[in-house]
Protein backbone atom coordinates (compact mmCIF):
# COMPACT_ATOMS: atom_id res chain seq x y z
CA UNK A 1 0.00 0.00 0.00
CA UNK A 2 2.22 3.24 -1.15
CA UNK A 3 0.04 4.75 1.71
CA UNK A 4 1.40 3.55 3.93
CA UNK A 5 5.31 3.41 2.85
CA UNK A 6 4.66 7.02 1.82
CA UNK A 7 3.44 7.69 5.93
CA UNK A 8 6.57 6.01 6.91
CA UNK A 9 8.96 7.29 4.87
CA UNK A 10 7.86 11.23 5.82
CA UNK A 11 8.54 9.90 9.60
CA UNK A 12 12.00 8.50 8.18
CA UNK A 13 12.97 11.75 6.87
CA UNK A 14 11.65 14.24 9.34
CA UNK A 15 14.11 12.43 11.93
CA UNK A 16 16.84 12.39 9.59
CA UNK A 17 16.88 15.98 8.94
CA UNK A 18 16.77 16.67 12.02
CA UNK A 19 19.25 13.94 13.37
CA UNK A 20 22.16 14.75 10.95
CA UNK A 21 20.71 19.09 10.69
CA UNK A 22 20.32 18.48 6.96
CA UNK A 23 18.11 20.97 5.12
CA UNK A 24 15.24 20.26 2.36
CA UNK A 25 13.06 18.12 4.63
CA UNK A 26 9.99 20.23 2.59
CA UNK A 27 10.99 19.02 -0.75
CA UNK A 28 11.20 15.60 0.75
CA UNK A 29 7.60 15.73 2.01
CA UNK A 30 6.58 17.57 -1.14
CA UNK A 31 7.60 14.75 -3.57
CA UNK A 32 7.65 11.75 -0.92
CA UNK A 33 3.58 10.39 -2.34
CA UNK A 34 5.42 10.98 -5.98
CA UNK A 35 8.15 8.53 -5.16
CA UNK A 36 6.06 5.79 -2.95
CA UNK A 37 3.91 5.42 -6.18
CA UNK A 38 6.79 5.18 -8.15
CA UNK A 39 8.63 2.73 -6.53
CA UNK A 40 5.92 0.96 -4.84
CA UNK A 41 3.56 0.73 -7.46
CA UNK A 42 3.72 1.62 -11.02
CA UNK A 43 7.40 1.32 -11.73
CA UNK A 44 8.21 -1.71 -13.09
CA UNK A 45 11.54 -1.78 -10.44
CA UNK A 46 12.13 -4.57 -7.92
CA UNK A 47 14.40 -4.17 -5.21
CA UNK A 48 15.74 -7.75 -5.55
CA UNK A 49 16.16 -7.04 -9.17
CA UNK A 50 18.06 -3.85 -9.34
CA UNK A 51 20.12 -4.78 -12.49
CA UNK A 52 17.58 -6.16 -14.27
CA UNK A 53 18.25 -5.20 -17.85
CA UNK A 54 14.26 -4.39 -18.43
CA UNK A 55 13.65 -2.89 -15.40
CA UNK A 56 11.85 0.71 -15.91
CA UNK A 57 14.41 3.30 -15.31
CA UNK A 58 13.48 6.06 -12.27
CA UNK A 59 15.55 9.13 -12.17
CA UNK A 60 15.41 11.87 -9.63
CA UNK A 61 16.34 15.44 -10.79
CA UNK A 62 15.58 17.41 -7.57
CA UNK A 63 18.74 15.75 -5.86
CA UNK A 64 18.45 17.32 -2.74
CA UNK A 65 14.93 15.58 -1.49
CA UNK A 66 17.40 12.88 -0.35
CA UNK A 67 15.89 12.60 2.24
CA UNK A 68 12.70 11.54 1.27
CA UNK A 69 14.47 9.54 -1.87
CA UNK A 70 16.30 7.47 0.58
CA UNK A 71 13.28 6.78 2.80
CA UNK A 72 10.77 5.76 0.31
CA UNK A 73 14.04 3.62 -1.21
CA UNK A 74 14.68 2.03 2.51
CA UNK A 75 11.22 1.07 3.51
CA UNK A 76 10.66 -0.12 -0.61
CA UNK A 77 13.56 -2.76 0.55
CA UNK A 78 16.20 -1.59 -1.42
CA UNK A 79 18.36 -0.70 1.17
CA UNK A 80 18.36 -2.08 5.17
CA UNK A 81 16.68 0.95 7.09
CA UNK A 82 19.66 1.16 9.45
CA UNK A 83 21.42 2.94 6.62
CA UNK A 84 18.75 5.57 6.93
CA UNK A 85 20.28 6.49 10.94
CA UNK A 86 23.50 8.12 9.89
CA UNK A 87 22.07 9.71 6.88
CA UNK A 88 24.45 13.25 5.62
CA UNK A 89 26.68 12.23 8.85
CA UNK A 90 30.40 11.26 8.68
CA UNK A 91 31.42 7.73 6.52
CA UNK A 92 27.24 6.96 5.64
CA UNK A 93 26.06 5.11 2.44
CA UNK A 94 23.86 8.60 1.97
CA UNK A 95 24.52 12.04 1.47
CA UNK A 96 22.79 14.96 0.93
CA UNK A 97 22.02 14.33 -2.60
CA UNK A 98 20.83 11.59 -4.63
CA UNK A 99 23.69 9.40 -5.37
CA UNK A 100 24.09 6.19 -7.14
CA UNK A 101 27.43 4.73 -6.39
CA UNK A 102 26.60 1.87 -4.19
CA UNK A 103 23.51 2.58 -3.30
CA UNK A 104 21.16 -0.26 -4.87
CA UNK A 105 18.22 0.75 -7.09
CA UNK A 106 19.47 4.34 -7.53
CA UNK A 107 20.15 4.90 -11.27
CA UNK A 108 21.80 8.39 -11.33
CA UNK A 109 23.34 10.77 -9.29
CA UNK A 110 21.73 13.97 -9.00
CA UNK A 111 22.25 17.60 -6.99
CA UNK A 112 22.88 19.93 -9.72
CA UNK A 113 19.64 20.74 -11.67
CA UNK A 114 18.64 20.34 -14.96
CA UNK A 115 20.58 16.96 -15.27
CA UNK A 116 18.06 14.05 -14.92
CA UNK A 117 15.94 14.74 -18.04
CA UNK A 118 18.59 14.89 -20.68
CA UNK A 119 20.12 11.86 -19.34
CA UNK A 120 16.72 10.24 -19.22
CA UNK A 121 16.12 11.46 -22.90
CA UNK A 122 19.11 9.54 -23.85
CA UNK A 123 18.04 6.34 -21.84
CA UNK A 124 14.78 6.59 -23.79
CA UNK A 125 16.02 7.23 -27.04
CA UNK A 126 18.53 3.93 -26.98
CA UNK A 127 15.34 1.79 -25.87
CA UNK A 128 13.47 4.05 -28.81
CA UNK A 129 16.24 3.14 -31.12
CA UNK A 130 16.13 -0.80 -29.66
CA UNK A 131 12.52 -1.73 -29.50
CA UNK A 132 12.89 -1.78 -26.20
CA UNK A 133 9.14 -1.20 -24.28
CA UNK A 134 10.49 0.02 -21.10
CA UNK A 135 9.86 3.27 -19.55
CA UNK A 136 12.07 5.95 -18.21
CA UNK A 137 10.41 8.18 -15.38
CA UNK A 138 12.36 11.47 -14.35
CA UNK A 139 10.92 13.44 -10.83
CA UNK A 140 11.57 16.72 -11.20
CA UNK A 141 10.92 19.94 -9.03
CA UNK A 142 9.61 23.24 -10.45
CA UNK A 143 12.17 25.38 -9.33
CA UNK A 144 14.77 23.68 -12.05
CA UNK A 145 12.27 24.36 -14.83
CA UNK A 146 14.36 27.23 -14.69
CA UNK A 147 17.21 25.25 -16.38
CA UNK A 148 17.86 25.97 -20.18
CA UNK A 149 19.24 22.35 -19.85
CA UNK A 150 15.49 21.10 -18.89
CA UNK A 151 13.68 22.66 -21.83
CA UNK A 152 17.02 21.81 -24.60
CA UNK A 153 16.15 18.09 -23.42
CA UNK A 154 12.40 18.96 -23.87
CA UNK A 155 12.57 19.99 -27.39
CA UNK A 156 14.50 16.50 -28.13
CA UNK A 157 11.87 14.29 -26.11
CA UNK A 158 9.06 15.74 -28.44
CA UNK A 159 11.52 15.77 -31.63
CA UNK A 160 11.66 12.14 -31.14
CA UNK A 161 8.57 11.64 -29.78
CA UNK A 162 9.92 9.70 -26.88
CA UNK A 163 6.41 8.14 -25.46
CA UNK A 164 8.26 5.80 -23.36
CA UNK A 165 9.25 9.00 -21.29
CA UNK A 166 7.77 10.46 -18.21
CA UNK A 167 8.65 13.51 -16.63
CA UNK A 168 6.75 14.24 -12.93
CA UNK A 169 7.31 17.76 -11.77
CA UNK A 170 6.63 18.74 -8.14
CA UNK A 171 4.91 21.42 -9.04
CA UNK A 172 4.64 22.68 -4.98
CA UNK A 173 5.18 26.01 -6.15
CA UNK A 174 8.20 27.17 -4.12
CA UNK A 175 11.91 27.51 -4.11
CA UNK A 176 14.63 28.83 -1.88
CA UNK A 177 13.72 32.66 -1.48
CA UNK A 178 10.40 32.54 -2.42
CA UNK A 179 7.41 31.66 -4.58
CA UNK A 180 8.41 30.51 -8.47
CA UNK A 181 5.93 32.79 -9.85
CA UNK A 182 7.81 35.65 -7.57
CA UNK A 183 11.51 34.28 -8.17
CA UNK A 184 11.21 33.34 -12.07
CA UNK A 185 7.37 32.66 -13.16
CA UNK A 186 6.77 29.41 -14.55
CA UNK A 187 3.26 30.18 -15.71
CA UNK A 188 1.21 28.90 -17.67
CA UNK A 189 3.46 26.17 -16.70
CA UNK A 190 1.10 23.36 -18.35
CA UNK A 191 1.11 24.86 -21.54
CA UNK A 192 4.85 25.34 -21.89
CA UNK A 193 4.58 21.70 -21.78
CA UNK A 194 2.20 21.54 -24.14
CA UNK A 195 4.14 24.01 -26.42
CA UNK A 196 7.07 21.97 -26.34
CA UNK A 197 5.13 18.92 -27.90
CA UNK A 198 4.42 17.12 -25.01
CA UNK A 199 0.96 15.09 -23.41
CA UNK A 200 0.64 16.99 -19.93
CA UNK A 201 -1.41 15.55 -16.70
CA UNK A 202 -2.29 17.66 -13.94
CA UNK A 203 -2.80 15.72 -11.07
CA UNK A 204 -2.96 16.21 -7.25
CA UNK A 205 0.84 15.05 -6.16
CA UNK A 206 -0.33 13.87 -2.81
CA UNK A 207 -3.17 11.38 -4.40
CA UNK A 208 -2.41 8.43 -4.32
CA UNK A 209 -4.97 6.97 -6.77
CA UNK A 210 -4.81 9.93 -9.32
CA UNK A 211 -0.91 9.97 -9.41
CA UNK A 212 -1.02 6.22 -10.21
CA UNK A 213 -3.37 6.45 -13.10
CA UNK A 214 -1.43 9.52 -14.48
CA UNK A 215 1.79 7.57 -14.22
CA UNK A 216 -0.01 4.27 -15.99
CA UNK A 217 -1.33 5.55 -18.77
CA UNK A 218 0.80 5.36 -21.38
CA UNK A 219 1.15 8.02 -24.72
CA UNK A 220 2.67 8.55 -28.16
CA UNK A 221 4.52 11.38 -26.92
CA UNK A 222 6.60 12.31 -24.10
CA UNK A 223 4.31 13.04 -21.07
CA UNK A 224 4.64 15.55 -18.23
CA UNK A 225 3.16 15.24 -14.93
CA UNK A 226 2.38 18.44 -13.34
CA UNK A 227 1.92 17.24 -8.66
CA UNK A 228 0.14 19.94 -7.57
CA UNK A 229 1.90 19.47 -4.29
CA UNK A 230 2.14 21.61 -0.83
CA UNK A 231 6.02 21.95 0.09
CA UNK A 232 6.11 20.23 3.42
CA UNK A 233 3.11 18.33 3.22
CA UNK A 234 2.08 15.84 6.05
CA UNK A 235 3.40 18.45 8.90
CA UNK A 236 1.09 21.52 9.52
CA UNK A 237 3.90 24.34 9.98
CA UNK A 238 6.11 23.00 7.36
CA UNK A 239 3.23 23.27 4.29
CA UNK A 240 3.45 25.65 1.81
CA UNK A 241 6.27 27.43 3.92
CA UNK A 242 9.39 28.61 2.08
CA UNK A 243 11.69 28.13 5.09
CA UNK A 244 11.29 25.01 5.38
CA UNK A 245 13.77 24.22 2.23
CA UNK A 246 15.88 25.12 3.99
CA UNK A 247 15.35 24.96 7.70
CA UNK A 248 16.25 21.57 10.17
CA UNK A 249 13.85 20.31 11.92
CA UNK A 250 14.93 20.74 16.23
CA UNK A 251 13.26 18.03 18.48
CA UNK A 252 10.18 20.17 19.16
CA UNK A 253 9.37 20.56 15.64
CA UNK A 254 10.31 16.25 15.25
CA UNK A 255 7.87 15.54 18.40
CA UNK A 256 4.86 17.48 16.85
CA UNK A 257 5.54 16.60 12.91
CA UNK A 258 5.70 12.85 14.25
CA UNK A 259 2.46 13.23 16.05
CA UNK A 260 0.79 14.47 13.17
CA UNK A 261 2.25 11.96 10.51
CA UNK A 262 1.69 8.63 13.46
CA UNK A 263 -2.33 10.07 13.66
CA UNK A 264 -1.98 10.02 9.76
CA UNK A 265 -1.76 6.22 9.43
CA UNK A 266 -4.31 4.58 7.30
CA UNK A 267 -4.43 1.19 8.02
CA UNK A 268 -0.58 0.70 8.71
CA UNK A 269 0.72 -0.70 11.29
CA UNK A 270 2.40 1.21 14.55
CA UNK A 271 5.49 0.10 13.68
CA UNK A 272 7.72 2.46 12.71
CA UNK A 273 11.00 2.95 11.71
CA UNK A 274 12.90 5.09 14.64
CA UNK B 1 42.24 15.49 -39.00
CA UNK B 2 38.32 15.86 -38.89
CA UNK B 3 37.50 14.12 -41.65
CA UNK B 4 40.04 11.54 -40.38
CA UNK B 5 38.06 11.29 -37.23
CA UNK B 6 35.13 10.96 -39.18
CA UNK B 7 36.23 8.20 -41.19
CA UNK B 8 37.87 6.26 -38.25
CA UNK B 9 34.72 6.70 -35.98
CA UNK B 10 32.60 5.59 -39.47
CA UNK B 11 34.78 2.23 -39.49
CA UNK B 12 34.66 1.76 -36.19
CA UNK B 13 30.61 1.94 -36.67
CA UNK B 14 30.05 -0.22 -39.18
CA UNK B 15 31.73 -3.23 -36.64
CA UNK B 16 30.63 -1.96 -33.32
CA UNK B 17 26.56 -0.65 -33.44
CA UNK B 18 27.58 0.91 -29.87
CA UNK B 19 29.45 3.73 -31.46
CA UNK B 20 27.10 6.57 -31.84
CA UNK B 21 27.60 10.05 -33.15
CA UNK B 22 26.13 13.17 -31.88
CA UNK B 23 26.08 16.52 -33.29
CA UNK B 24 25.74 20.01 -32.13
CA UNK B 25 24.59 21.21 -35.60
CA UNK B 26 28.04 21.48 -36.28
CA UNK B 27 30.45 19.72 -39.49
CA UNK B 28 28.63 20.87 -42.40
CA UNK B 29 29.67 18.18 -45.78
CA UNK B 30 31.46 15.89 -43.05
CA UNK B 31 29.25 14.40 -40.85
CA UNK B 32 26.30 13.51 -43.17
CA UNK B 33 28.21 10.95 -44.45
CA UNK B 34 27.65 8.51 -41.01
CA UNK B 35 24.38 9.81 -40.30
CA UNK B 36 23.46 8.59 -43.57
CA UNK B 37 25.16 5.35 -42.91
CA UNK B 38 23.99 4.49 -39.57
CA UNK B 39 20.94 6.57 -39.38
CA UNK B 40 20.32 4.58 -35.63
CA UNK B 41 23.81 5.62 -34.50
CA UNK B 42 23.66 9.40 -35.37
CA UNK B 43 21.58 12.16 -33.88
CA UNK B 44 21.66 15.96 -34.24
CA UNK B 45 20.82 17.46 -30.89
CA UNK B 46 20.85 20.76 -32.25
CA UNK B 47 22.25 23.68 -30.60
CA UNK B 48 21.89 22.55 -27.63
CA UNK B 49 24.95 21.20 -26.06
CA UNK B 50 24.04 20.61 -22.23
CA UNK B 51 21.18 18.43 -23.14
CA UNK B 52 23.35 16.65 -25.90
CA UNK B 53 26.01 15.80 -23.12
CA UNK B 54 23.23 14.63 -20.92
CA UNK B 55 21.65 12.24 -23.87
CA UNK B 56 24.99 10.64 -24.31
CA UNK B 57 25.52 10.07 -20.73
CA UNK B 58 22.57 8.27 -20.97
CA UNK B 59 22.79 6.78 -24.14
CA UNK B 60 26.26 5.79 -22.21
CA UNK B 61 24.51 4.15 -19.38
CA UNK B 62 22.22 2.27 -21.80
CA UNK B 63 25.89 0.60 -23.43
CA UNK B 64 26.09 2.88 -26.07
CA UNK B 65 29.76 4.71 -26.72
CA UNK B 66 28.64 8.21 -27.69
CA UNK B 67 31.00 10.58 -29.67
CA UNK B 68 29.99 14.18 -28.92
CA UNK B 69 31.09 15.90 -31.68
CA UNK B 70 31.04 20.06 -31.89
CA UNK B 71 33.31 22.89 -32.53
CA UNK B 72 36.32 24.29 -29.90
CA UNK B 73 34.77 25.40 -26.65
CA UNK B 74 31.17 24.18 -27.55
CA UNK B 75 30.95 20.54 -26.61
CA UNK B 76 33.56 21.13 -23.43
CA UNK B 77 32.86 24.74 -21.50
CA UNK B 78 29.40 25.01 -22.90
CA UNK B 79 28.17 21.74 -20.85
CA UNK B 80 30.85 21.51 -18.26
CA UNK B 81 28.75 20.11 -15.67
CA UNK B 82 27.31 17.85 -17.30
CA UNK B 83 30.95 16.34 -18.43
CA UNK B 84 31.42 16.34 -14.97
CA UNK B 85 28.56 15.05 -13.35
CA UNK B 86 26.43 13.19 -15.87
CA UNK B 87 29.97 11.63 -17.00
CA UNK B 88 32.53 11.50 -15.04
CA UNK B 89 31.05 11.05 -11.87
CA UNK B 90 29.66 8.40 -13.30
CA UNK B 91 32.48 7.26 -14.99
CA UNK B 92 30.79 6.46 -18.53
CA UNK B 93 31.97 5.82 -21.82
CA UNK B 94 31.15 9.34 -23.46
CA UNK B 95 34.26 10.83 -25.55
CA UNK B 96 33.86 14.72 -25.85
CA UNK B 97 35.01 15.62 -29.47
CA UNK B 98 36.57 19.46 -30.12
CA UNK B 99 37.26 20.01 -33.51
CA UNK B 100 39.23 23.11 -34.22
CA UNK B 101 40.87 23.31 -31.06
CA UNK B 102 43.55 25.83 -30.44
CA UNK B 103 43.24 28.54 -32.94
CA UNK B 104 42.59 26.33 -35.72
CA UNK B 105 39.46 29.09 -36.10
CA UNK B 106 41.07 31.91 -35.75
CA UNK B 107 39.84 34.33 -37.45
CA UNK B 108 36.33 33.78 -36.02
CA UNK B 109 37.19 35.12 -33.20
CA UNK B 110 38.03 34.75 -28.86
CA UNK B 111 34.40 33.10 -28.59
CA UNK B 112 36.27 29.97 -30.91
CA UNK B 113 39.21 29.46 -29.82
CA UNK B 114 39.73 26.51 -27.77
CA UNK B 115 42.59 27.62 -26.02
CA UNK B 116 41.65 26.91 -22.04
CA UNK B 117 39.49 23.85 -22.36
CA UNK B 118 42.65 21.18 -22.23
CA UNK B 119 43.36 22.47 -18.44
CA UNK B 120 39.94 22.36 -17.25
CA UNK B 121 38.99 19.10 -18.83
CA UNK B 122 41.80 17.29 -17.69
CA UNK B 123 41.08 17.76 -13.73
CA UNK B 124 38.24 15.96 -14.32
CA UNK B 125 38.53 12.52 -12.35
CA UNK B 126 39.17 9.75 -15.22
CA UNK B 127 39.09 11.95 -17.74
CA UNK B 128 41.45 10.76 -20.63
CA UNK B 129 42.66 13.44 -22.45
CA UNK B 130 44.19 13.77 -26.18
CA UNK B 131 45.76 16.18 -28.13
CA UNK B 132 46.64 14.57 -31.75
CA UNK B 133 48.94 16.37 -33.55
CA UNK B 134 47.91 14.51 -37.03
CA UNK B 135 45.31 12.43 -38.92
CA UNK B 136 47.29 9.05 -37.55
CA UNK B 137 47.72 10.29 -33.83
CA UNK B 138 43.76 10.74 -33.94
CA UNK B 139 42.99 7.32 -35.31
CA UNK B 140 45.50 5.85 -32.90
CA UNK B 141 43.65 8.12 -30.46
CA UNK B 142 40.12 6.97 -31.45
CA UNK B 143 41.14 3.11 -31.22
CA UNK B 144 42.31 3.65 -27.42
CA UNK B 145 39.40 5.24 -26.47
CA UNK B 146 37.16 2.73 -27.23
CA UNK B 147 39.21 0.17 -26.48
CA UNK B 148 38.14 1.61 -22.45
CA UNK B 149 34.72 2.00 -21.56
CA UNK B 150 35.84 5.48 -19.44
CA UNK B 151 35.20 9.43 -20.51
CA UNK B 152 37.51 10.41 -22.94
CA UNK B 153 37.96 14.19 -24.45
CA UNK B 154 39.90 14.32 -28.17
CA UNK B 155 40.97 17.92 -29.39
CA UNK B 156 40.98 18.00 -33.02
CA UNK B 157 42.79 20.32 -35.48
CA UNK B 158 41.04 21.05 -38.78
CA UNK B 159 41.95 19.60 -41.80
CA UNK B 160 45.11 20.39 -43.31
CA UNK B 161 47.99 19.04 -40.59
CA UNK B 162 50.62 17.35 -42.30
CA UNK B 163 51.28 13.68 -41.70
CA UNK B 164 54.26 13.45 -38.81
CA UNK B 165 54.40 9.50 -38.83
CA UNK B 166 54.80 6.75 -41.70
CA UNK B 167 52.12 4.77 -40.24
CA UNK B 168 49.16 4.76 -37.33
CA UNK B 169 51.41 5.15 -34.23
CA UNK B 170 51.23 2.81 -31.08
CA UNK B 171 50.03 4.35 -28.42
CA UNK B 172 49.46 1.97 -25.87
CA UNK B 173 52.09 3.18 -23.41
CA UNK B 174 51.03 6.62 -23.96
CA UNK B 175 53.54 7.45 -26.07
CA UNK B 176 55.47 9.98 -26.34
CA UNK B 177 56.43 9.69 -30.02
CA UNK B 178 59.72 10.76 -31.48
CA UNK B 179 59.26 13.01 -34.81
CA UNK B 180 62.80 14.68 -35.30
CA UNK B 181 65.85 13.43 -33.50
CA UNK B 182 68.23 15.99 -31.90
CA UNK B 183 70.78 15.56 -29.00
CA UNK B 184 71.20 19.15 -27.53
CA UNK B 185 66.97 19.70 -26.08
CA UNK B 186 64.05 18.05 -26.48
CA UNK B 187 60.87 19.94 -27.36
CA UNK B 188 57.73 17.87 -26.19
CA UNK B 189 54.92 18.88 -28.31
CA UNK B 190 50.99 18.07 -27.73
CA UNK B 191 48.54 19.35 -30.99
CA UNK B 192 49.26 20.60 -34.59
CA UNK B 193 51.45 23.16 -33.29
CA UNK B 194 54.36 20.41 -33.74
CA UNK B 195 55.12 21.80 -37.52
CA UNK B 196 56.30 25.17 -35.61
CA UNK B 197 58.91 23.24 -33.38
CA UNK B 198 60.02 21.20 -36.43
CA UNK B 199 60.38 24.63 -38.31
CA UNK B 200 62.00 26.26 -35.26
CA UNK B 201 64.06 22.86 -35.24
CA UNK B 202 65.56 23.92 -38.72
CA UNK B 203 66.56 27.38 -37.37
CA UNK B 204 68.06 26.38 -34.44
CA UNK B 205 70.00 23.63 -36.14
CA UNK B 206 71.58 26.60 -38.15
CA UNK B 207 72.87 27.99 -35.23
CA UNK B 208 74.12 24.55 -33.91
CA UNK B 209 71.45 23.45 -31.68
CA UNK B 210 70.73 20.18 -32.05
CA UNK B 211 66.54 19.96 -30.89
CA UNK B 212 64.65 16.70 -30.73
CA UNK B 213 61.17 16.79 -31.37
CA UNK B 214 58.25 14.54 -29.81
CA UNK B 215 54.70 14.49 -30.23
CA UNK B 216 52.55 13.64 -27.10
CA UNK B 217 49.07 13.14 -28.06
CA UNK B 218 48.09 11.70 -24.82
CA UNK B 219 47.93 14.59 -22.40
CA UNK B 220 46.17 12.24 -19.64
CA UNK B 221 46.95 9.75 -18.61
CA UNK B 222 50.48 11.18 -18.87
CA UNK B 223 53.30 8.85 -19.84
CA UNK B 224 55.97 10.68 -17.26
CA UNK B 225 58.55 7.59 -17.38
CA UNK B 226 58.07 7.45 -21.15
CA UNK B 227 58.56 11.61 -21.27
CA UNK B 228 61.85 11.50 -19.20
CA UNK B 229 63.48 8.76 -21.18
CA UNK B 230 62.44 10.70 -24.31
CA UNK B 231 64.08 13.54 -22.87
CA UNK B 232 67.55 11.05 -22.09
CA UNK B 233 70.76 12.56 -23.27
CA UNK B 234 69.21 15.82 -23.67
CA UNK B 235 69.46 19.69 -21.51
CA UNK B 236 66.15 19.85 -20.59
CA UNK B 237 62.68 19.72 -22.02
CA UNK B 238 60.65 22.90 -23.62
CA UNK B 239 56.78 22.05 -23.83
CA UNK B 240 55.03 23.24 -26.76
CA UNK B 241 51.16 23.45 -27.00
CA UNK B 242 48.30 25.73 -28.93
CA UNK B 243 46.83 26.57 -25.29
CA UNK B 244 47.17 28.59 -22.81
CA UNK B 245 50.31 28.08 -20.36
CA UNK B 246 48.01 28.13 -17.39
CA UNK B 247 47.28 24.18 -16.30
CA UNK B 248 47.28 23.04 -19.98
CA UNK B 249 50.29 20.28 -21.42
CA UNK B 250 53.34 21.85 -19.49
CA UNK B 251 51.50 22.11 -16.19
CA UNK B 252 50.81 18.50 -16.59
CA UNK B 253 54.59 17.94 -17.37
CA UNK B 254 55.91 20.17 -14.30
CA UNK B 255 53.38 18.53 -12.22
CA UNK B 256 54.42 14.99 -13.32
CA UNK B 257 58.21 15.52 -12.81
CA UNK B 258 57.62 17.61 -9.57
CA UNK B 259 55.37 15.03 -7.78
CA UNK B 260 58.39 12.06 -8.54
CA UNK B 261 61.27 14.96 -7.59
CA UNK B 262 62.54 14.72 -10.81
CA UNK B 263 64.63 17.51 -11.59
CA UNK B 264 64.79 17.97 -15.15
CA UNK B 265 64.80 21.29 -16.44
CA UNK B 266 61.34 22.02 -18.22
CA UNK B 267 60.32 25.19 -19.98
CA UNK B 268 56.39 25.64 -20.77
CA UNK B 269 55.54 27.73 -24.16
CA UNK B 270 52.13 28.18 -24.61
CA UNK B 271 49.67 31.54 -25.35
CA UNK B 272 50.28 34.15 -22.80
CA UNK B 273 46.90 34.61 -20.18
CA UNK B 274 45.06 37.12 -21.79
CA UNK B 275 41.87 36.99 -24.56
CA UNK B 276 43.09 37.52 -27.98
CA UNK B 277 41.37 40.41 -29.65
CA UNK B 278 43.39 40.30 -33.09
CA UNK B 279 41.90 39.09 -36.32
CA UNK B 280 43.60 37.00 -38.67
CA UNK B 281 44.15 33.00 -38.88
CA UNK B 282 45.82 30.41 -37.40
CA UNK B 283 49.36 31.19 -38.08
CA UNK B 284 48.68 34.95 -37.72
CA UNK B 285 47.69 34.66 -34.29
CA UNK B 286 50.28 32.65 -33.26
CA UNK B 287 52.74 35.29 -34.33
CA UNK B 288 51.32 37.52 -32.30
CA UNK B 289 49.72 36.16 -29.15
CA UNK B 290 52.73 34.20 -27.41
CA UNK B 291 53.88 31.35 -30.21
CA UNK B 292 55.77 33.31 -32.84
CA UNK B 293 58.09 31.43 -34.76
CA UNK B 294 61.07 33.99 -33.58
CA UNK B 295 59.94 33.77 -29.94
CA UNK B 296 59.58 30.29 -29.31
CA UNK B 297 62.92 29.83 -31.06
CA UNK B 298 64.72 32.50 -28.85
CA UNK B 299 63.01 31.08 -25.78
CA UNK B 300 64.40 27.44 -26.83
CA UNK B 301 67.77 29.06 -27.51
CA UNK B 302 67.90 30.56 -23.96
CA UNK B 303 66.73 27.84 -22.60
CA UNK B 304 69.14 25.36 -24.04
CA UNK B 305 72.47 27.65 -23.32
CA UNK B 306 71.33 28.22 -19.47
CA UNK B 307 70.44 24.78 -19.20
CA UNK B 308 73.78 23.26 -20.24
Amino acid sequence: MTTELARRARISAVQMCSRSGASHIGSALSVIDILAVLYGDVADVDPHRTDDPSRDIVLVSKGHSASGVYAVMAHAGYFPLAWLDDYYLDDSHLGGHVTAHGIPGVELSTGALGHALPFGVGRALADAIDGIDRRVFVVMSDGECAEGSTWEAALMAAHRQLGNLTAIIDRNRLQILGGTEDVLGLEPFADKWRAFGWEVREVDGHDHEALAEALRRRSGRPVAIIAQTIKGKGVDFMEDRVEWHTLVPNADHVTTALEQLQADASGGSGSDHA
Amino acid sequence: MRDAFVRKLTAEAETDPNVMLLVGDLGFGVVAAFGDAYPDQFLNCGVAEQSMVGIAAGLAAAGRRPFVYSISNFPSLRPLEQIRNDVCYHGLGVTIVAVGTGLAYGSLGYTHHGVEDMAILRTLPGMRVYTPADALECAAAVEQILADPSPAYLRLGKNTEPLMHAGQPDLSTGGPLLVREGSDVTVLVTGPIVVQALAVADLLESEGISVRVLTCPVVKPLNADGIRSAADGTVGIVTLEEHTVLGGFGSAVLEAFALRGWRTPIMPLGLADEATHIVGGQEWIRERAGLSTDHVRRSIETFTRRAS
